[in-house]
């Protein structure tokens, strides 16, 4: 398939619906490109050259979503380009720009999930079942990295607690543990380039897994997740540091006790088990005080953190009474 | 060496050493420094640097392996000094785009975040290494001292090193190549001087 960029909008023009537009432009033009064929090929290769982009999306598909309340407003998204790389996803490599390059082994139909643990009964969930559980609703949250980094993201998915309530966990289970996919011959670059044990593992308390802004999600920009951004499904939490939004789920876990956590276990006193964003609390390597907003010109990036990334509304009351620098 | 080959190889190396700067600048100027251009110039700079270190680090060791390598010599004040033309870029980074000029938050991190500490010290290494480059300084400090003074720049290499290994996620290992390359790098000069000491022990004994 031929890739081409298409002309450079200034990003502080883009409002959200011309951002959607420009995307859609996108795949017209890709489309276009792919007829001219051959007579392109040159100029694709010094575009390549000049600015190298490459994109895992091979199959997407148009998701039917409804409007969600739990909607953030007022927020200039993040382009579709940057969303799909600009990644962390160590098992397709370190770098930023590896997973659009890498991830484009990763098995996503079938897929399945199980569910284990304290639940009544063991469970497994094909993604099209997923896909039909509840209606796909869209969600732009803002998504803020731990390492100061932040974008507006415009997910397709819909409230964990809906996925949840089907999988009848038992009153001992306090907390929900999601385990990766992993395939050390899929996914090479997480062995060689790092001493991470995996697959990769995060964690929730129940409530904070059952709170309405908990997003099991399957898409953005209205489509199937591209593989780099945790494709065929994934959890986001808006008001966490980015790293406790696992990507590509095959397992969900109910358990009695709090659950390992792959970045915890690597560094317990950089990454906490809770990760709430908190401007308060800095990374030992950095303050968490302000963030780096992705696809705005050097000098226009730096902006205020919030707590709880601006979610202070809907979670705060999870957190009352505990000593969030201790659980940080 | 002829006149004319020096300036030719000259004016390469300056255009290479040149080249990732340009890049940068056109990047800023056309927008076009990826998703993070901030962290992009902090990358590009910090890289470039230790990879100059690193060049300027093989000179002495190359020298030593043939005679006929003597002539590198004259290209090692340029890489020195363009490793600390990138250092004071990516420390200008550092002072701009991260602290936003606040010199409170600047102590707070040079006290506080260890890999912070580790690079402005291996920038203040560097720093009477730039001042004595010229000739003029040379002369002044005599040859011998220059050389010790210039020792520091081990240390310098040593120092950027760790300040890399700090600044990635634990687990990550990508600073394991220009780690190995400065190690070589710097343990080839007692290995070579081992090896010369033992050749002229038998070139004395077979005399």
């Amino acid at each position: 398939m031929l890739i081409a960029k298409p002309p450079d909008i200034p990003s502080s023009e883009i409002t959200s619906r011309d951002a959607y537009f420009r995307y859609l432009n996108r795949r017209r033009f890709l489309k276009g490109a792919a007829a001219v064929g051959a007579a392109a090929m040159g100029a694709d290769r010094l575009a390549r050259l000049v600015s190298p982009r490459t994109t895992v999306h091979a199959d997407p598909t148009k998701l039917q979503t409804v409007y969600s309340p739990l909607t953030t407003t007022g927020e200039q998204l993040t382009t579709f380009d940057d969303i799909t790389h600009y990644n962390n996803f160590y098992e397709f490599g370190v770098d930023k720009s590896d997973p659009a390059k890498n991830a484009g082994g990763l098995p996503t139909r079938p897929w399945t999930v199980k569910v284990e643990g304290k639940v009544a009964k063991p469970l497994t969930f094909s993604i099209d079942d997923l896909l039909k559980l509840h209606p796909l609703e869209d969600r732009v949250y803002r998504h803020r990295c731990v390492e100061a980094w932040s974008m507006v993201i415009p997910w397709v998915g819909y409230s964990l607690s809906e996925f949840i309530k089907q999988c009848n966990p038992l009153p001992s289970a306090n907390y929900v543990q999601f385990l990766s996919y992993y395939d050390r011959h899929v996914e090479k670059w997480g062995g060689a380039e790092t001493s991470i044990v995996w697959p990769y593992s995060e964690g929730l308390r129940m409530d904070e897994a059952m709170n309405p802004l908990t997003l099991l999600t399957f898409g953005l920009y209205g489509e199937t997740l591209p593989n780099q951004d945790g494709a065929p499904v994934r959890i986001v939490l808006p008001w966490k540091y980015g790293f406790k939004s696992a990507k590509s789920i095959v397992t969900v876990r109910f358990i009695d006790k709090q659950p390992p956590t792959t970045w915890n276990e690597q560094a317990p006193n950089e990454y906490g088990f809770y990760s709430n964003v908190n401007p308060d609390v800095d990374h030992p390597r950095w303050s968490q005080k302000t963030e780096r907003r992705i696809g705005l010109p050097f000098y226009a990036q730096r902006r205020t953190t919030l707590m709880f990334n601006g979610y202070t509304d809907q979670v705060a009351s999870m957190y009352t009474g505990m000593n969030l620098r201790k659980y940080f | 060496m002829k006149r004319s080959i020096l300036i030719l190889l000259k004016t390469l190396v300056w255009l290479a050493c040149l080249a990732p700067a340009v890049w940068l600048v056109w990047g800023a100027v056309t927008n076009d420094l990826g998703p993070d251009p901030t962290a992009d110039i902090a990358f590009t700079t910090g890289r470039t640097t230790l990879r100059l270190l690193a060049i300027t680090l093989a000179i002495t060791p190359l020298r030593r392996l043939s005679p006929h390598l003597n002539w590198l010599i004259k290209f090692r004040r340029l890489l020195g000094l363009f490793a600390f033309f990138y250092a004071t870029l990516h420390m200008l980074t550092y002072v701009a785009l991260y602290s936003g000029f606040s010199v409170p938050a600047m102590i707070g991190d040079v006290a506080k975040r260890r890999f912070i500490t580790m690079g402005v010290a291996a920038y203040l290494l560097l720093l009477p290494l730039a001042l004595t480059s010229t000739t003029w300084a040379i002369r002044k400090l005599g040859g011998k001292n220059w050389n010790r003074l210039h020792k520091l720049i081990y240390l310098a290499a040593i120092c950027g090193v760790i300040h890399y290994w700090w600044q990635v996620k634990t687990g990550v290992i990508t600073p394991i190549t220009i780690t190995a390359i400065i190690a070589a790098l710097l343990l080839a000069r007692p290995l070579l001087s081992w090896m010369q000491r033992r050749r002229k022990a038998r070139a004395a004994v077979a005399a």
